[in-house]
């Protein structure tokens, strides 16, 4: 049983003292609750201009997301495809600098990294683990030539032996054994499951705070999935790492996940400890997806009905949210007011005008 | 009992290549009746897009039909010549490619591509050609001013859609899908899925539809085949197969999902990989990720046995057959 760990919101920590409870009652608060959160993002925005030098397309990919990831935390950013999430990712290990809005990492902004030594410092706490094992590795290198080039990069203090060790020693934390004889091996010469292993391998080696792991088992076969899902929560156990796990697949975010974030057309809709989003889901998008995914063990249900489906607008999206045009709740304000993040119950937050409402808040400015 | 619309007997497909013959698809044995939907999932590699495309006779060098029959409609495929079988593709079955981004023409609108179609099979007057498009495009959900966009214009969802009632501009009786909605989220994946099942009742075609996605067939095969390195590794009603999996490894796949409902418990997955259909192994193929494996499970290879109307390669039924014969 994964310990379960109900962390406040962002917005829900900004005044009050972050509170932090036991989702399981035996379980005592294990890792204490530090004062300040491992990352942070505020207001974090990423626009992409679209077309010719004249155009004024922008593509807001990311807008104003606020998140927090712990120490040793498992979260889980959930939306569809072009829902943004990816960008995060990159916006996070610093492929992307931010449009607007900042990212702190253990309470210091990330802008104000200038040398290289801070710089590698923060990449090496952060590391990333990409979604397709077939691209993401040199296929000329054996797979020891990714652990090692990491190794000898960001922890030079270590000798030419004691690299081989540290080597075979992820190898062995992941699960790919005989350690000495995989570290031999050429990419091609793994299935999917063990390439996606390696990736997971380079990434701990360098003793990371936080591993960003894009869809790390979206092109995997059914079958090996769960062995990388357990493999995360095994990290995260073993060597004290937070885990930002992204996903499109909200069954397998609740397998390993504290916490979830559901992602729609660039924003974060709803926030909150697992159990609480699945079984008090208080945005309509994330009801909508939880209505849609199939699940082999529920009984034949009649109410398949069809979802108008179509993906939100985030070229020039404008004022309003984005979600009101598939949305059955949807009122007069949706489409002047975009909604923000607002706490609804503790630790469990919704960017919904009518959740909020219903929650006996006002999500909108007066007026 | 009227005759089925698809045969397949024994069907065997090779693929060939310098360093020998690789089978991917081994004696493969369905029979898919007017209307009914047929689900084919297994995991990358077992075989089951080229048993798909070895019915449609899709199939081009190095993968090469080596035995058993395709009868549809009466006429074995295997044997009918390029002309012949350009008179019933199409018109008597179609067939709806995994991605539909690389299946539509990124150049030709539409409208364009659905008269390319129709042209090739059959003669009908400009107008006709653009009411039956208009038509089947609405069938579908799509507003009929889409004829005149262009792919890139539409959704991932709308294309796939597009796809789907390209297939259908003949109303033809069979309706080959591989994987049409992997490249798709969720909700836009259950919304075709119950689409494709309410045109189905409607038009009457019969539908074979090919997943990696076990759950995703649930509630809308009428039977369901898994494949296992290509063979057929359990065949029967999906939902017997669901509730009773006979096969360890269609049990296998089956607790490989997460679910949202009910108590989180620890998954397991299968160990090990997919086998190298260049080198299978020895017995029954499954044996080394087998969690139940036996020791005749390395050297006897299993037969396709009939447990309650589920035809399942397993050793474990054919003992309890044998028993049950000496009682």
């Amino acid at each position: 049983m994964t310990k379960q760990l109900v962390r406040a919101d962002p917005s829900a920590m900004a005044g009050s003292e972050a509170t932090a409870a036991s989702a399981s009652a035996e379980t005592p608060a294990t890792a204490p609750l530090a004062a300040e959160p491992l990352l942070q993002t505020v207001g974090l925005t990423r626009h992409f201009k679209l077309g010719g030098l004249f155009s004024s397309q922008v593509l807001h990919a990311v807008d104003d997301v606020y998140l927090t990831i712990g120490e040793r935390e498992l979260v889980s950013l959930v939306g569809e495809s072009g829902s943004g999430k990816s960008t995060i990712a990159r916006l996070l290990a610093m492929l992307y600098r931010p449009t607007a809005g900042e990212i702190q990492y253990r309470g210091r902004s990330v802008h104000s990294l200038h040398s290289r030594r801070d710089l590698l410092h923060y990449r090496s706490q952060v590391q990333m683990v990409f979604q397709d094992p077939y691209s993401s590795m040199n296929p000329v290198f054996r797979v020891s030539h990714g652990v090692m080039r990491n190794l000898k990069l960001h922890r030079p203090e270590l000798g030419r032996s004691e690299r081989r060790q540290e080597a075979e020693r992820v190898f062995t934390l992941v699960g790919l054994t005989p350690a000495a004889e995989m570290l031999r091996k050429f990419p091609y010469e793994m299935s999917g499951g063990q390439r996606q292993r390696v990736g997971f391998a380079q990434a701990v080696a360098v003793r990371p705070k936080l591993i960003l792991a894009d869809e790390p088992v979206s092109m995997l076969d059914v079958s090996i999935r769960a062995g990388i899902l357990n493999l995360m929560a095994d990290l995260r156990e073993r060597e004290g790492v937070s885990i930002l796990y992204i996903t499109h697949d909200i069954a397998s975010a609740r397998y390993v996940a504290d916490r979830i974030m559901v992602m729609y057309g660039g924003h974060i809709v709803e926030a909150g400890p697992t159990e609480t989003v699945l079984s008090d889901p208080r945005h309509p998008y994330t009801q909508l997806l939880l209505s849609a995914v199939p699940d082999p063990r529920e009984p034949i249900s009649v109410s398949t009905s069809p979802a108008v489906g179509e993906p939100p607008k985030v070229v020039n999206p404008g004022e309003g949210c984005r979600f009101r045009e598939r949305c059955p709740l949807a009122i007069e304000v949706c489409s002047r007011v975009t909604p923000r993040l607002t706490v609804l119950a503790p630790a469990h937050s919704a960017a919904c005008h009518v959740a909020a409402a219903d929650a006996g808040l006002i999500a909108t400015p007066a007026g | 009992m009227p005759s089925p619309l698809l045969e397949v007997s024994d069907l065997s497909v090779d693929y060939i290549t310098d360093a020998g013959d690789v089978r991917a698809v081994d004696r493969v044995s369905i029979d898919v009746q007017p209307s009914e939907f047929l689900a084919i999932v297994g995991e990358s590699g077992c075989g089951k897009s080229t048993l798909l495309f070895a019915i449609a006779q899709l199939l081009s060098p190095p993968a090469e039909i080596v035995g058993g029959t395709v009868v549809f409609k009466g006429r074995d495929m295997v044997r009918l010549t390029e002309d012949e079988l350009r008179h019933i593709r199409w018109r008597d079955y179609s067939v709806v490619m995994q991605s539909a981004m690389n299946a539509l023409n990124p150049m030709k609108s539409i409208e364009a591509q659905f008269r390319d179609t129709i042209e090739a099979h059959d003669d009908m007057s400009r107008k006709a050609i653009r009411e039956r498009s208009a038509e089947v495009l609405h069938l579908v959900g799509i507003d009929a001013v889409h004829l005149k966009s262009y792919p890139h214009q539409l959704s991932g969802g709308m294309r796939q859609r597009a796809m789907i009632a390209m297939a259908l501009l003949f109303t033809p009786d069979l309706v080959i899908m591989d994987e049409p909605t992997s490249a798709l989220d969720v909700v836009a994946q259950r919304s075709l899925m119950s689409q494709i099942k309410e045109l189905q009742k409607r038009l009457g075609f019969a539908v074979i539809f090919v997943t990696h996605d076990m759950s995703l067939v649930r509630h809308y095969s009428d039977h369901l085949l898994v494949m296992y390195a290509g063979q057929v590794a359990e065949l029967g009603d999906t939902s017997a197969v669901f509730e009773n999996p006979l096969h360890p490894y269609s049990k296998g796949l089956l607790d490989a999902f997460p679910s949202i409902h009910g108590p989180r418990r620890p998954l397991t997955g299968i160990p090990g990989s997919p086998p190298d259909l260049a080198r299978p192994p020895s017995g029954c193929r499954f044996h080394p990720r087998c969690p139940v494996a036996m020791p005749q499970c390395s050297t006897r290879e299993p037969d396709l046995y009939e447990v309650a109307g589920t035809r399942v390669r397993c050793l474990l039924h054919a003992e309890a057959l044998k028993d049950e014969a000496a009682v």
